[in-house]
């Protein structure tokens, strides 16, 4: 027994278990997320059910559960849709009461702007008051006038976005304008005031015309209309406008199942929120996500670059130096919501209202930059991650070998031109690493960001083609914030479930796609600034 | 005459016309001193060898004469040197060309993670010369020169830090070169090398000779009475004996060197 324990095996057992214990634990995390987030896409069959007491139902089963309290019996949670008829689109059915099952083929999944899905069989196109096709037709005619009503949605979101939107940003500058010219001190009459009203009776004119001719599209795209045959025999018209996707499950083989599942996919990643977020994409929280860890990572490297090359390089090692470390490392260990807090009184309230006073007077009391901001947001992650690149960029300074910044000097070098030329390059890959560190804490940070500018729902991107094109005063969406808004603020729980599996699976490939970008950048510098003794 | 008698007149050789000059120098490490009124002269275009037991202070000194002890905190320095009739520790002396004029080779070859030209083009280029036809002459001077140019002329936009021990060496060497200075500090340039190429190193040395004056630091007896012309022997921070390297070895003054230069201590 004592040689056992003399020989290490104890430890080096103890020290494997330890890892294994950790990767395993990871490794479920990611699958529970990997299975949930990339199943919630696959169109399932649509089971036709016979009530004993008389309905009808057509649903997606989600769940098969034991029923409480009764041996041996099972009931199925069904995805029955039709929210605007049924009031719920979740429903639990005691297997017991089951009379029939069956798997129509003509049984569709209507997924709609508004409502979620309906469930049912079509029976009608409609335009106006004439019935385009009926029955079996129906489907072809539908594709057609989908066809019609896609493109007529393309034009009226690039009217509504673009030509309104200008329009709208140049009418509040003119507005903006002319507050600006009254707040100095001009009255009415002046001419340069009188010029913007004619501006601004003009701009009001194009707004006019262009509503108008909103209208006209609005109209002529709702005319057509499916007409839906529920399961229990209802007809109900859901306008082919409103319709984003519609497929026949049970007459499906897995290739148009996989078309589905990709064009879903698509939608997810590329589209805007629907329905409180619980349904549609999350272009606008991934761009969000994204473009904030970018910004920060901009604030925060040349920031802590520069800070730490200064206690390390160039401070007298000493008591204050020590302090100043160990306060630094303590940062590290304030909650975020601290750091939120600070954001929000220092950066929103106090830098941001400072510069609404001074630029942006006359839009006063409306806040500009006084308030949360992708801008201020991306200021607070960057003094959160502050510690983190700090050390990291110390220690890779501190492991530069003496004798090159000897070599350096003893070639007629001021420090200056040594730090730039040999130190910063042999402690780049070092350096990285604390980036990349912090970029993967700043991704996953939410608590901060939820006082500093995310908000729920920021269709308007911080990018967009209104000049100047880069709008840093704007909030915007964020993944993470994003997952705890559809999981626990959502109306609708049930609906919204797998939408919190795919955002975090989500949030999972962005930090791993930021990781592997630094990894990689630091890697192709490890091998150009490659120094043997690391 | 005894030999002690002797040590009482004079324990250096006369030197004509020197490069460096060192009067009284000592130097302190906070309270600790390491050098004791250290006195001598450095003959120009000659190998003048530095040797000593450890923490004899021969390194230390070397370090003087291209104030690179200026990057330690707490030196103090008293006394004077001189290159070239000129006080380096003159308040407005400039430390940043005095190490263009007084080249450094060390003990650990260190050179910079870059490519082999750059690592040569590296003090003209702090200097700010940019000039593509003057940074590919100096190069090829300074690799000439120390006999590395036939070895890397096919690779220059390789990493340096691909070359073997010897080769980073006289990189080294070539890169300290390469800024045309009069004088060449060498702080044991040998003692992590192999013998075959310590052997080149030491051929580099005796072809430098010929163009620039030469202060190496050694702990290898042979190596000293090989490559130098003259020798100091250094002991606790003094200088005992600066000599013919000929009869330093052969003929000693003090019996102090006698016996280090034969091994019977250090």
């Amino acid at each position: 027994m004592r040689a056992f324990f003399r020989s290490g095996d104890p430890f080096i057992w103890l020290a494997g278990s330890a890892l294994a214990g950790c990767l395993l634990m990871i490794a479920g995390l990611v699958t529970v997320v990997v299975v949930n987030g990339l199943g919630f896409f696959w169109p399932s069959a649509l089971m036709r059910i016979q009530v004993l007491d008389g309905t009808v139902v057509y649903g997606e089963v989600i769940e098969r559960q034991q029923v409480p309290d009764k041996d041996g019996a099972h009931r199925l949670q069904l995805k029955i849709g039709n929210r605007d008829v049924y009031g719920l689109d979740f429903r639990w059915i005691d297997e017991s009461d089951i009379e029939t099952r069956s798997y129509p083929a003509d049984a569709a999944v209507f997924e709609r702007l508004e409502w979620g899905n309906a469930n049912g069989t079509l029976e009608a196109v409609s335009a106006g008051a004439d019935t385009l096709a009926r029955g079996a037709t129906a489907w072809a005619v539908l594709d057609s006038v989908r066809q019609i009503t896609d493109d007529l949605a393309s034009r009226i979101h690039d009217l509504e976005r673009n030509h309104m939107g200008a329009v709208n940003a140049e009418i509040e500058a003119v507005r903006m304008a002319r507050r600006r010219l009254q707040l100095q001190g001009s009255t009415v009459e002046h001419e340069s005031i009188v010029q913007l009203d004619a501006d601004q009776q003009q701009l009001w004119a194009r707004y006019d015309s262009l509503s108008v001719e909103l209208t006209s599209l609005r109209e002529h795209s709702e005319r057509f209309v499916a007409w839906l045959r529920l399961p229990g025999g209802d007809l109900r018209p859901i306008p082919v406008a409103h319709i984003v996707r519609v497929y026949r499950p049970n007459d499906m083989d897995v290739v148009a199942k996989g078309a589905v599942y990709l064009s879903k996919v698509w939608e997810f990643l590329s589209g805007e929120p629907r329905e409180s977020n619980t349904e549609g994409g999350i272009f606008p929280a991934l761009f969000g996500t994204v473009m904030m860890v970018i910004l920060m990572t901009l604030f925060v490297v040349p920031f802590g670059v520069l800070a730490a090359l200064y206690l390390r390089e160039y401070a007298r090692q000493g008591a204050l130096t020590r302090t100043i470390r160990i306060a630094v490392n303590n940062l590290a260990g304030v909650p975020s919501i601290v750091f939120g807090m600070f954001g929000l009184g220092f950066f929103v309230y106090g830098v941001g209202g400072t510069i609404d006073v001074l630029f942006y007077p006359e839009s006063l009391p409306t806040p500009t930059y006084g308030t949360g901001g992708i801008l201020w947001a991306s200021l607070t992650l960057a003094l959160l991650t502050l510690p983190v690149v700090i050390v990291a960029t110390e220690e890779a300074l501190a492991s530069v070998p003496g004798g090159l910044r000897e070599g350096s000097i003893a070639l007629g070098s001021t420090k200056l031109q040594t730090i730039l030329r040999v130190v910063l390059p042999s402690a780049l890959p070092g350096i990285l690493t604390g980036v990349i560190l912090a970029t993967a804490r700043g991704a996953g940070e939410v608590a901060p960001l939820m006082i500093t500018g995310v908000v729920k729902l920021a269709p308007d991107l911080p990018v967009d083609g209104i000049f100047p094109f880069l709008h840093l005063e704007r909030k915007f969406m964020h993944l993470g914030f994003h997952i705890y808004d559809v999981g626990f603020q959502s109306p609708n729980v049930e609906a919204a479930r797998p939408m919190v599996f795919t955002t975090t699976l989500l949030l999972l490939f962005v930090v791993l796609a930021l990781n592997l970008t630094a990894i990689v950048v630091r890697n192709r510098l490890r091998k150009r600034y490659a120094i043997k003794t690391i | 005459m005894s030999k002690a008698h002797e040590a009482l007149e004079s324990t250096t050789v006369e030197i004509d016309d020197p490069v460096v000059t060192v009067q009284d120098l000592s130097l302190f490490y906070g309270p600790t001193q390491a050098l004791f009124d250290v006195s001598l002269r450095v003959p120009e275009k000659q190998v003048t060898a530095f040797i000593g037991p450890s923490g004899c202070g021969k390194s230390t000194l070397l370090r003087c004469l291209n104030r690179l002890n200026d990057l330690i905190e707490d030196v103090t320095i008293t006394g004077r040197i001189e290159l070239q009739g000129e006080d380096i520790y003159h308040p407005a002396y400039d430390a940043i060309e005095l190490r263009r004029r007084v080249g450094m080779v060390f003990q650990k070859s260190n050179p910079f993670p870059k490519s082999i030209y750059e690592n040569v083009a590296y003090g003209l280029r702090i200097a700010g010369i940019n000039d593509r036809g003057a940074l590919d002459a100096a190069v090829e001077r300074g690799l000439r020169s120390a006999a590395l140019w036939d070895e890397v002329k096919d690779r220059l936009q390789n990493t340096a830090l691909d070359l073997s021990g010897g080769q980073q060496q006289r990189l080294c060497i070539a890169r300290a070169l390469a800024v045309e200075p009069s004088v060449i500090l060498m702080d044991e340039p040998c003692s992590a090398l192999d013998p075959i190429a310590t052997a080149r190193v030491e051929e580099t040395i005796a072809e430098l000779k010929e163009s620039y004056t030469i202060v190496i630091v050694t702990h290898n007896m042979q190596q000293a009475s090989r490559v130098s012309d003259y020798t100091a022997f250094f002991y606790l921070g003094r200088l005992v004996e600066l000599d013919h390297t000929k009869r330093v070895f052969t003929n000693p003054r003090l019996q102090q060197t006698e016996d280090y230069v034969t091994g019977r201590f250090g």
